[in-house]
């Protein structure tokens, strides 16, 4: 199968730290992978430069056979790729369902001051536009929920509605930014199965950083570790399990003789 | 339930303090030479014992809830003791003249507040500040419903004494002058029609309370009314419409001048509003745009010979032009800072507002643009023989561009780049992570934001006929940006609704306008604390469900 993304000899630094340093990634098409690693080992920062939020230092950045890495994060995510936030980022003053709108953006076409004569072409559109943002909330599982105010919404269900904002512009790529943060087990074993039925039904490769354990082994195809900035393993999950550099990473010198991974 | 003495008297104090200050500035002796009611009650009173009345109520809400007799203990201490810091000055007043540090302690103000009785009038004083505190009190106990009757009918006697300016020029305008004397004298509410006029409206709230609470049946039936609301809606916008076309007849000269200030405000509003409410970018000079606008009509239809236009300009060619212009004006002064964000912003922008005027005003420039003598004789708008050369005339034109820009606000609220504005202002970085090209984004609100203004600019020339650099001071972005955070962010009735309070309220009330300032920090504090969101914040729309379609449950996997 072909990569769908590729990062090759990825290097970004701040002043002295080195935040990402020299990594190197490929994501098959129609895969779940997660990048996993201790705090401040990168993984955001890796997802940042992907975006474009960050322009990396070295090293490129090949989405689609295309180079992406330092254009503008609006072209990025023209291009098809989307992503989700560790804390939720929703715009918590609009509604529901006008997050799901702006997510449209990118495949919305007409000129903006269409808006004005409410040209045929325009109110086609905003129809179109709203009728498939009628259709993300229900598949997210929202259906009512719309016209609340993104920032009265309880928790688990700001965290599917910006998958659902992610989802609108119809991504190729998707990045998940800690998914499961702050879910109890059951959230979480429905979040899991929701992307995997993300994966199954819409096709769209997923990339997620994830500190769940259970998430990450149950789900991943393919599992990334970062430290300090740096791979230090990369494999299925029963590989990384077993790895002695993770265990130590994640557990320190000589935890990795006594301890299993894969308990936090 | 235990009265706690110490918050009455803390409410007490605050309202004494407040009643002491008042009077120490002037403000009281000012207000008491305008009556309100026959010559009974004036404006002096309304301030000094509203505030009583409001220590009262507020000592007596604080405890919650309580026996009738004790609000109205409570109330009683709480005005007494808001007598105390005023009666002190009295007294004092008494031993040592304080004139010459305190220029508006003076004999007037004393003998005011003394009844014109002297020291022994400090008891009258203190009785009556009793009395109002033990009614406000009285007035948090009683049920509901009547409070509300009571309480809108005492601001609506407030409202109709206050601006009995307005009230009379209605009157002369519709039935001549011989009525505005059934109901007033000189500028007071008759007593007897205050009281009619109370009853009234609190008979009729009342009424209407009651009615409602009668007839829950109605809400049930609320889908089946959809009909009906949209009639109403319809009904409601005709009579909105039919009032905004006859209002210069009812209003006269001057009230329509007035007018003409409130609708070029909005027109700013609304032009602030897309830069500030919906994109977000606290811009602090927005003035500047007004200043192209107002220029560019300057120089091109004037009749000195700064005219650029060659002589081929009338007003209506050169109003797009000056729109024009403080597009691109926009634009270009949006450019250095696409980066800027928040407090960053606003000083920015705050020195290009300053830049401009002092542009303007320079040597450098007089050439061109006037200096300080600004541009003179611009000719008055003109088409098909009508001249626009009266405040009646020009309220017509700045309605119009008014409607316009609101049309233009709400259309493209409700698109695809209202959404986008919408998100910067929420978090500028999703925004972009969203595929929205903010600098575009950005632009497009200066832009437009500074067409607005240079829309009102333009008409504000041709209005004015002589156009200074000082007419285009910080203060105009200022007050643009409070009408609109008093209104409510991004809320176009709240625009309306802002600029009728900050602009028109005090254009009516000109004889006080020593003191306008203040009033305006009051109530802006008052309202920050009260009401953040703004008189009329903005809506939330219904998109996901039509109005009437049923909500099924989110099925939970």
């Amino acid at each position: 199968m072909a990569n769908i993304l590729t990062a090759r000899n990825v290097t970004k630094t701040f002043g002295g730290l080195v935040a990402v340093n020299d990594f190197t990634l490929d994501i098959a098409e129609n895969s779940i992978s997660s990048v996993i690693g201790p705090n401040g080992a990168g993984k955001t920062t890796f997802f940042n430069c992907v975006t474009g939020f960050y322009k990396v230092d070295e090293g490129e950045i090949i989405f689609n056979s295309e180079q992406i890495q330092n254009r503008r994060t609006d072209v990025v995510t023209r291009k098809g790729i989307s992503r989700t936030y560790q804390n939720i980022r929703l715009f918590s003053n609009m509604s529901a369902i006008e997050n799901i709108l702006v997510g449209q953006h990118p495949r919305l076409k007409t000129f903006w001051a269409e808006a004005v004569w409410k040209s045929k072409r325009f109110r086609n559109e905003e129809l179109t536009a709203l009728e498939e943002a009628r259709r993300l909330l229900r598949f997210v599982g929202l259906q009512g929920m719309g016209d609340t105010l993104a920032r009265n919404l309880p928790y688990g269900a700001q965290r599917r509605l910006e998958i659902a904002r992610a989802l609108a512009s119809l991504p190729k790529l998707l990045l998940l930014d800690e998914p499961t943060a702050g879910m109890n087990p059951n959230e979480t074993g429905e979040m899991t199965r929701f992307i995997q039925h993300l994966r199954d039904e819409l096709g769209i490769t997923i990339l997620l950083i994830e500190h769940d354990m259970r998430v990450v082994m149950g789900i991943s195809e393919q599992v990334t570790v970062l430290d300090y900035g740096s791979k230090i393993a990369e494999g299925s999950p029963k590989e990384i399990q077993s790895n002695p550099r993770v265990i130590e990473a994640y557990l320190g010198r000589g935890a990795a003789s006594g301890l299993k991974a894969g308990k936090r | 339930m235990k009265i706690n003495w110490k918050t009455t008297l803390r409410y007490g104090l605050i309202g004494g303090v407040s009643a002491l200050y008042f009077s120490m500035i002037g403000m009281v002796e000012l207000f008491a030479g305008r009556n309100l009611i026959g010559t009974t009650v004036n404006m002096g009173h309304l301030l000094l014992y509203g505030g009583m009345l409001a220590a009262g109520l507020l000592a007596a809400r604080a405890h919650h809830q309580g026996k009738l007799a004790q609000h109205a203990v409570i109330g009683l201490v709480a005005g007494l003791s808001a007598a105390i810091p005023t009666a002190l000055l009295v007294i004092l007043h008494e031993f040592i003249p304080m004139q010459d540090v305190f220029v508006s302690v003076n004999n007037a103000l004393i003998r005011f507040l003394t009844f014109e009785r002297g020291l022994p009038g400090l008891l009258q004083f203190f009785l009556a500040s009793g009395l109002l505190g033990l009614l406000g009190g009285l007035f948090d106990g009683i049920p509901t419903d009547y409070r509300r009757a009571v309480g809108t009918g005492l601001a609506g006697v407030a409202i109709v004494a206050v601006f009995s300016d307005l009230v009379t020029q209605v009157l002369t305008n519709l039935f001549g002058r011989a009525s505005v004397n059934i109901f007033f004298v000189s500028k007071a509410l008759k007593p007897v029609i205050a009281l009619v006029l109370l009853l009234a409206i609190a008979a009729f709230v009342f009424m209407r309370d009651r009615r409602k609470a009668n007839a829950p049946a109605a809400v049930a039936a609320a889908p089946l009314d959809k009909r009906a609301a949209l009639r109403k809606q319809v009904i409601l916008f005709v009579i909105i419409g039919a009032l905004l076309a006859i209002a210069p007849w009812i209003l006269g000269s001057f009230l329509s001048q007035v007018l003409f200030e409130v609708g070029r405000f909005v027109l700013l509003g609304l032009g602030l509003n897309i830069v500030v409410g919906y994109a977000g970018l606290l811009d602090l000079g927005y003035v500047a745009f007004f200043a192209f606008g107002a220029y560019t009509m300057g120089l091109l239809t004037t009749t000195t010979n700064l005219n650029l236009g060659g002589g081929v300009f009338n007003f209506w060619l050169a109003l797009p032009i000056a729109v024009l212009v403080s597009v691109l004006f926009g634009v270009l002064l949006g450019f250095p800072v696409l980066s800027l964000r928040g407090d960053y912003l606003a000083i920015v922008t705050l020195g290009f507002g300053e830049i401009i005027r002092i542009l303007a005003l320079s040597d450098w420039l007089k050439p061109i643009m006037g200096g300080a003598q600004g541009v003179l004789f611009i000719p008055t708008p003109e088409i098909f023989g009508i001249v626009f050369d009266s405040p009646e005339s020009m309220y017509y034109l700045v309605l119009a561009a008014a409607l316009v820009a609101a049309f233009v606000s709400i259309r493209l609220r409700d698109s695809r780049l209202g959404r986008q504005w919408m998100a910067m202002r929420e978090d500028e970085d999703v925004a972009e992570a969203m595929g929205i090209n903010t600098v575009q984004t950005k632009l497009l609100a200066f832009a437009i934001g500074a067409g607005f203004s240079g829309l009102g600019g333009a008409i504000f020339a041709a209005r004015l006929g002589n156009i200074f650099p000082h007419s285009f001071n910080l203060l105009i972005s200022i007050n643009a940006l409070s009408l609109i955070i008093v209104g409510g962010l991004g809320s176009i009735p709240g625009v309306i609704v802002g600029a009728i309070a900050l602009v028109g309220l005090p254009e009516l009330l000109r004889e006080f306008q020593e003191y306008r300032l203040l009033i305006y920090g009051i109530l802006l504090i008052v309202m920050m604390l009260n009401r953040p969101e703004g008189f009329l914040p903005a809506e939330v729309f219904k998109r996901e469900l039509h109005a009437g379609e049923i909500t099924e449950p989110a099925e939970v996997e």
